[in-house]
């Protein structure tokens, strides 16, 4: 794939910082308004699957390896499972909510909800990892080709 | 104790993502690691036995929060998941060094050892829903692992019947929530406690009814099976047919039934018929096999039907109000097969594997006369199908014995029953035909010219075979008044107790 | 009265599974079969009002009249619930495509009569 026409990747460049800046937005601001890691990390993905669409596959990859997102695939889930675990430590049980008890913050404001916005930033990446991810393995699948080195498994995200 | 419940979840998933993260660099650190979690979990779940308790995951109390609820029937099924979890993980140490990207297959697995431990320990209906779809999806994934025509093709055909089971469950949920406004197995049965049957209750047990029965592949559900365990790799083989049947299938449905929904003396007759049409028509197909895994899948489509059989009956006991007494025999027998068939079952995939290992075949009719190559092997297969026959030392044996007694206590309430003690009777005498033709054409006969050079199976391999030798030969000690009062009367408790689970769970048990 | 539109969805669904040969129809199946049962569930969260345009989207604006809000807003749960199930449906279809690909890629087809290599 070799990309698309000059119109398409000058548009890309100019409202590339947008979308990412969007779904930052709907990621940090999840515990306040509609959105969260979900929603933040499918429209991260969408501006990496946009990209690869404009400047082609080779484009995509050199700049985001298949090796580093399925890192951060698992980076992601990993952060989300430490943070349940520590509150075994801080609030003696799994998954409490341990840092609202420290800092409790306004309700409303950017700095509250304890532990949602962590959990909501490693949702993030997990899910705009692995939907790249995705799109990147099947994008590259050859139809007819015997020989393929590319092998399909796909994680499930964690809710 | 119970502060450690979450960690049945948590240290797989972790395991997972971290083998998945770097085991790419160094490659014996999937090994390892996986061997030391699944290890783990087998200590915490020796450690479980006799407990149980409550556990509300982030402070959220039962009605509301999602609880992680431990009783009698959930530490027998951790013993089961983990004890074969840890044996297969073991064995793959050396099975899977002939496939490339061993870490993807550890990552998968212990996704799915994570699924199966959360069915187990969930106390919420969605929650089980998500658990099960996490394990059935490695599951799928693993199937395929090996990437040929026959993997992609019977995992494609799981992948499709297991998703529109999936399906069933949840729209049954839907309707569950819909009809109580609660989504906590306890405040579900609290709901329903006293209450008259909801139409709409009953409507969702049959679509329970129908999607769990696609994930422990009774009959008319069950054509995935004997394609996707065979064409896993042997210790996936191990797993889903000795653990994730039960646990996603079985014990999920007796769960629901039992303890959420409430049992039917009607409901109870459905799962009995579908007990004995999965042991007869599993077992007739069973016969005809020449492919040594697949003879062995349809043989577990069979045996689930003894354990299905068993609780059924017990269910309709229960149901329609007769001898308490008779009903706990009948699910003794189940529970017990359920165990039982763990050990033997993933014995004889184990040793189909490491025959296929040595010979790369697994064609009854190429194979022969390799006793004397591989000894162990051997031994270890003979026990395990003795055992599956019911031959009375072994474990096999007991369990099948008890059913059939409970099927004769019952009779004298209810005569019609008597028909499935004559065929529980005459299905173990097929399966054994056909598990001593199996014996005759694998380790007896002339050694073909092949198989010269081949070797008793590598070290790990043959540990996991033996100690599962040993396990099958010893499970009949379970029926000891000590050992039974620690493990099996407390699963049969917790599953007698009915609608009632609601307000002991509620009260913390 | 919507609800049964929803069954009727899922069997459509059902029926797509069980009648087509092609692959990716059978996954589109499946699909049409899990987006049933997240309308059916989100349709639950509904509850009655005597006007419409009472009925609000479990959000939470401003701080002040909690009470009224409580009243009047749909129920928040079922939509969590579907929103975890629309994830599971993308890790099955995902998995699922990329099995149609990799069989197309073994067998040259998408149909699945053609696939037979097991069979017993």
């Amino acid at each position: 794939m070799k990309g698309m026409t000059i119109i398409v990747q000058t548009i890309t460049r100019l409202v590339k910082i947008f979308i990412l800046l969007y779904g930052l937005y709907l990621t940090l601001t999840g515990h306040l308004t509609p959105g969260g890691g979900f929603a933040g990390g499918v429209v991260i993905a969408c501006l990496y699957i946009l990209l690869t669409l404009a400047y082609g596959r080779q484009w995509a990859l050199r700049r985001f390896p298949r090796r580093l997102a399925g890192s951060l695939d698992s980076v992601g889930g990993f952060i989300f499972l430490i943070v349940a675990c520590l509150g075994f430590g801080f609030g003696g049980m799994f998954f409490v909510n341990f840092l609202e008890r420290f800092f409790p913050g306004r309700p409303f404001a950017l700095l509250s909800a304890g532990t949602i916005p962590l959990n909501n930033i490693a949702i993030c990446l997990k899910v705009a990892a692995s939907l790249f991810l995705v799109f990147i393995v099947m994008a590259g699948a050859r139809l007819l080709e015997k020989k393929d080195r590319t092998y399909d498994y796909k994680q499930e995200e964690e809710e | 104790m119970i502060q450690l419940l979450p960690l049945f979840v948590a240290i797989p998933l972790g395991a997972a993502f971290l083998t998945a993260l770097a085991a790419f660099k160094a490659r014996r650190l999937a090994d390892v690691g996986s061997a030391l979690a699944t290890g783990a979990l087998l200590v915490l779940a020796v450690i479980t036995i006799g407990r149980q308790g409550v556990y509300p995951v982030g402070g959220f109390l039962a009605p509301l929060g999602i609880t992680l609820v431990l009783d009698g029937f959930s530490v027998l099924l951790l013993l089961i998941v983990n004890g074969i979890g840890f044996l297969a993980t073991l064995y793959s140490i050396s099975y899977m060094e002939r496939y490339t990207s061993k870490y993807k297959y550890f990552t998968l697995f212990l996704l799915m050892i994570g699924g199966m431990n959360g069915v187990v320990i969930t106390g919420d209906v969605f929650n089980l829903f998500v658990f099960l779809e996490i394990a059935s999806i490695a599951s799928y994934a693993l199937v395929a692992f090996g990437g040929e025509h026959e993997e992609l093709e019977a995992s494609f055909k799981y992948l499709v019947l297991g998703s529109v089971g999936s399906g069933f469950i949840l729209l049954a949920i839907a309707l569950v929530y819909g009809a109580t406004g609660q989504l906590n197995m306890a405040g579900i049965a609290m709901a329903l406690a006293g209450t008259d049957k909801h139409l709409l209750i009953a409507f969702a047990s049959v679509l329970f009814l129908a999607g769990f029965s696609v994930k422990a592949a009774l009959v008319p559900f069950h054509p995935w099976l004997p394609d996707a365990h065979p064409s896993a790799p042997a210790p996936i083989s191990a797993m889903l047919s000795g653990v994730l049947i039960k646990a996603l299938g079985v014990y999920a449905l007796a769960r629901i039934i039992f303890n959420v929904l409430g049992a039917t003396p009607l409901f109870g007759m459905i799962v009995m018929g579908l007990g004995v049409l999965s042991m007869t028509v599993g077992v007739i197909l069973a016969v005809g096999q020449w492919d040594f895994k697949r003879l062995l899948a349809y043989h577990s489509i069979s045996q689930m039907g003894y354990v299905v059989l068993g609780i059924g009956l017990g269910m309709f006991i229960l149901a329609s109000g007769g001898d308490s007494v008779v009903a706990g025999t009948a699910l003794l027998g189940g529970i017990l097969h359920l165990a039982n068939h763990a050990a033997f079952k993933s014995l004889l995939f184990f040793c189909a594997g490491s025959v296929e290992f040595r010979t790369g075949t697994r064609m009854l009719k190429e194979l022969g006369g390799i006793q004397e190559k591989m000894p162990v092997t051997r031994l270890t297969c003979t026990v395990a199908s003795l055992s599956i026959a019911g031959i009375p030392p072994l474990n096999g044996f007991w369990s099948k014995l008890i059913i059939v007694i409970a099927t004769i206590q019952a009779a004298f309430t209810y005569p019609g029953l008597l028909v499935l003690t004559a065929v529980t009777v005459l299905v173990s005498f097929v399966t054994l035909v056909s598990f001593l033709k199996v014996l005759r054409y694998v380790f007896l006969g002339a050694l073909p010219d092949a198989f010269r050079k081949i070797k008793e199976s590598p070290f790990f391999m043959g540990v996991t075979i033996v100690s599962l030798a040993l396990l099958c030969a010893g499970m009949g000690l379970l029926l000891v008044p000590a050992a039974r009062g620690a493990i099996l009367d407390p699963a049969i408790e917790a599953l007698k107790q009915g609608l009632g689970y609601g307000s002991r769970v509620l009260a913390g048990m | 009265m919507v609800f049964p539109l929803c069954f009727a969805l899922f069997v459509v669904g059902l029926y797509c599974v069980l009648a087509k040969r092609n692959t990716v129809k059978i996954v589109i199946g499946l699909a049409v079969m899990e987006y049933a049962t997240n309308l059916f569930f989100i349709l639950l969260g509904y509850r009655k009002q005597p006007r419409l345009a009472d009925v609000q989207a479990p959000i939470r604006v401003s701080v002040a009249n909690l009470d009224d809000f409580f009243f009047k807003a749909v129920d928040p749960l079922p939509q969590a619930l579907v929103l975890t199930s629309i994830v599971i449906g993308v890790g099955v279809t995902a998995l699922a495509l990329a099995l149609c690909i990799r069989l197309y890629q073994r067998y040259g087809t998408f149909d699945i009569d053609e696939m037979r290599r097991l069979k017993g």
